[in-house]
């Protein structure tokens, strides 16, 4: 079952817009703007059950509906393709190998949310996939599915990339508005939040690039028949990013409810060398480690979630015996140290002293109490900052010491 | 110090698709650093009238992100990820390798001025790591083989 690398997987699939025509591409924007509103496309997502591929798995449809139904101000939306979360990869594809699917994603969701003007916030590294995303846009363009009065509809819509210029904190969605508008990356407290005041103090939607290309999908099958793929609250199918010490790292795309065993060792030919698994990473950096006991877990939001961990945007990251948990939780430490944006004293603060600590661990200069100060920088952090960020460092830092703390010990002793 | 009448059509192009001008922001900063290689702060002084805001302000926000040069850096801007993936697939090595293949240290450029080696964050490639991004381009999968390769086509260059 592939909705996103039906495309992609084709041998010869170049991504022009005659390839995904032909591929049927472009029926589910015209089924939308000539046979539904936008409200019965807002149904269909939300009937869909589709939760936000970014990280935070918030259901679209949802968040749409946050929307104000009456309102003088212009509706933005964005399309979040600050794709930075470490461990993840996947929206890269799409946009390098398949911009049209993204594109008709976001045609639709413009149409669905009474916007006229799309921005593709891509990050400033992408400089290969904004230029592909720009022609891809004038193939769209010239063959009528964007500007003005597309299909003949009367609906007008804009589509413009914005690059950023490097910064993690970027894709966090308030952040990514605060660089939109030309200001510096700082996180916003929600509420309100961007459904109300958003881009430009208007109604504005921030979607992933995973998320909007599913959409295409949902118009032509139904919310319905979405619905039936993966699991109970956790819908469709998910592009899965494998990487570290794995046979055969990269994208894969199942159906949510896959086990992150199977996963592993099944799909991801096993470890290399034939090592013993110590710990993998199950949603990108920002989520809590799980240890080689644990991976007998269906990779879902909510089993992830029970197990104390998240799926988060699917970056699983493998490590195995040969690897030092402390190395790895300095790494870690030295990333959220580095992209915090500096506005809240616990993580402006907490993240460098987190990683000055392992650092000190690592020399061999460690003393006794540092593990215990690293958990309780980790709880007076979170719960105490503007936006996310916060929990992102302070987790998977308080995963490495509570699952490995032998790790630690090792080097005080 | 000005922009090109090239690049201010492109800038009034990209300034249509905005509500106001403040947004284009860092599409102007884009644009300068590819026009004059790096924001100098003669460039800072230049934009900010371009952009009608204070030169503190720009200033302020260009120095938020990572991408915006403030010095001149070699010809071949040579970024190596070393978060977490590369990392464990040997970004350590990668860099150590070029550091001695240049003879220059991490945010160091050469006598000639040819290269500049940087560490950087999370490239999003992680599925091909080891990686680096030289200017605009991806190199993926580095091994030592395909790095003496690719700085010796930048070499003779």
């Amino acid at each position: 079952m592939k909705i996103l690398l039906k495309n992609i997987e084709e041998p010869d699939y170049t991504g022009s817009i005659q390839d995904y025509r032909r591929k049927g591409g472009y029926t589910a924007v015209s089924k939308a703007i000539k046979e539904m509103t936008p409200e019965e496309i807002v149904e269909e997502v939300k009937k869909s059950g589709i939760r936000g591929r970014g990280g935070a798995g918030f259901p679209a449809g949802v968040k749409w509906g946050f929307l104000p139904k009456n309102t003088d101000k212009p509706i933005y939306l964005i399309c979040n393709a600050d794709e930075g979360e470490p461990g993840t990869f996947k929206d890269r594809i799409i946009i390098e190998k398949d911009p049209h699917l993204l594109l008709e994603g976001i045609i639709i969701t413009s149409y669905a949310i009474k916007s006229h003007q799309a921005y593709i916030y891509i990050r400033g590294e992408f400089v290969y996939g904004a230029n592909r995303l720009n022609s891809a846009i004038r193939e769209a363009a010239e063959a009528g599915y964007i500007g003005k009065d597309i299909l003949g509809s009367g609906y007008n819509l804009d589509i413009q990339i914005h690059r950023g210029a490097g910064g993690y904190i970027c894709g966090e969605e308030t952040a990514l508005l605060e660089s939109l508008e030309g200001k510096r990356g700082w996180p916003r407290i929600k509420p309100p939040f961007p459904a109300v005041e958003g881009a430009f103090r208007c109604p504005t939607i921030v979607n992933n690039v995973e998320t909007l290309a599913n959409i295409p999908f949902i118009i032509n099958n139904g919310g319905e028949s979405y619905a039936e793929i993966g699991v109970k609250n956790s819908t469709g199918t998910k592009l899965f990013c494998l990487s570290g010490h794995i046979n055969k790292p990269g994208i894969y795309e199942f159906p949510l409810g896959i086990s992150l065993r199977s996963l592993i060792y099944e799909h991801g030919g096993g470890i290399k060398n034939n090592n013993k698994l110590k710990g993998v990473i199950p949603g990108g950096s920002s989520m809590p480690v799980l240890a080689s006991d644990e991976i007998d877990v269906s990779m879902d939001f909510d089993s992830l979630a029970n197990i104390g961990s998240a799926l988060g945007s699917a970056g699983v990251i493998v490590m195995d015996e040969t690897v030092d948990m402390v190395d790895v939780s300095l790494n870690v430490a030295k990333f959220y140290a580095h992209e915090s944006c500096g506005q809240c004293t616990p993580c402006r603060e907490g993240m460098p002293w987190m990683r000055d600590i392992i650092s000190r661990i690592k020399d061999g200069k460690g003393k006794k109490e540092d593990i215990d100060t690293l958990l309780d920088i980790t709880y007076n952090i979170e719960g105490k900052t503007i936006c996310p960020f916060g929990e992102a460092g302070a987790w998977p830092i308080r995963a490495f010491v509570n699952k490995f703390r032998e790790d630690f010990e090792k080097h005080i002793n | 110090m000005e922009f090109s009448q090239e690049t201010k059509q492109k800038f009034q192009e990209i300034l249509s698709h905005y509500p106001v001008k403040t947004a284009a922001v860092l599409p102007a900063v884009h644009l300068a650093q590819e026009e004059f290689g790096h924001i100098s702060e003669e460039i800072i002084e230049y934009l900010a009238k371009f952009m009608d805001m204070s030169p503190v302000f720009l200033k302020n926000t260009i120095s938020f992100y990572t991408m915006f040069k403030g010095k001149e850096t070699g010809k071949y801007l040579i970024q190596v990820c070393s978060t977490l993936s590369c990392s464990l697939m040997g970004a350590g090595n990668i860099i150590d390798y070029i550091k001695e293949k240049l003879n220059i240290d991490v945010w160091e450029t050469t006598p000639d001025k040819k290269f500049t080696l940087v560490k950087v964050e999370c490239l999003g490639s992680c599925g091909t790591a080891p990686v680096m991004q030289i200017n605009d381009d991806y190199y993926e999968n580095l091994t030592e083989e395909k790095i003496d390769e690719i700085l010796n086509k930048f070499t003779n260059k």
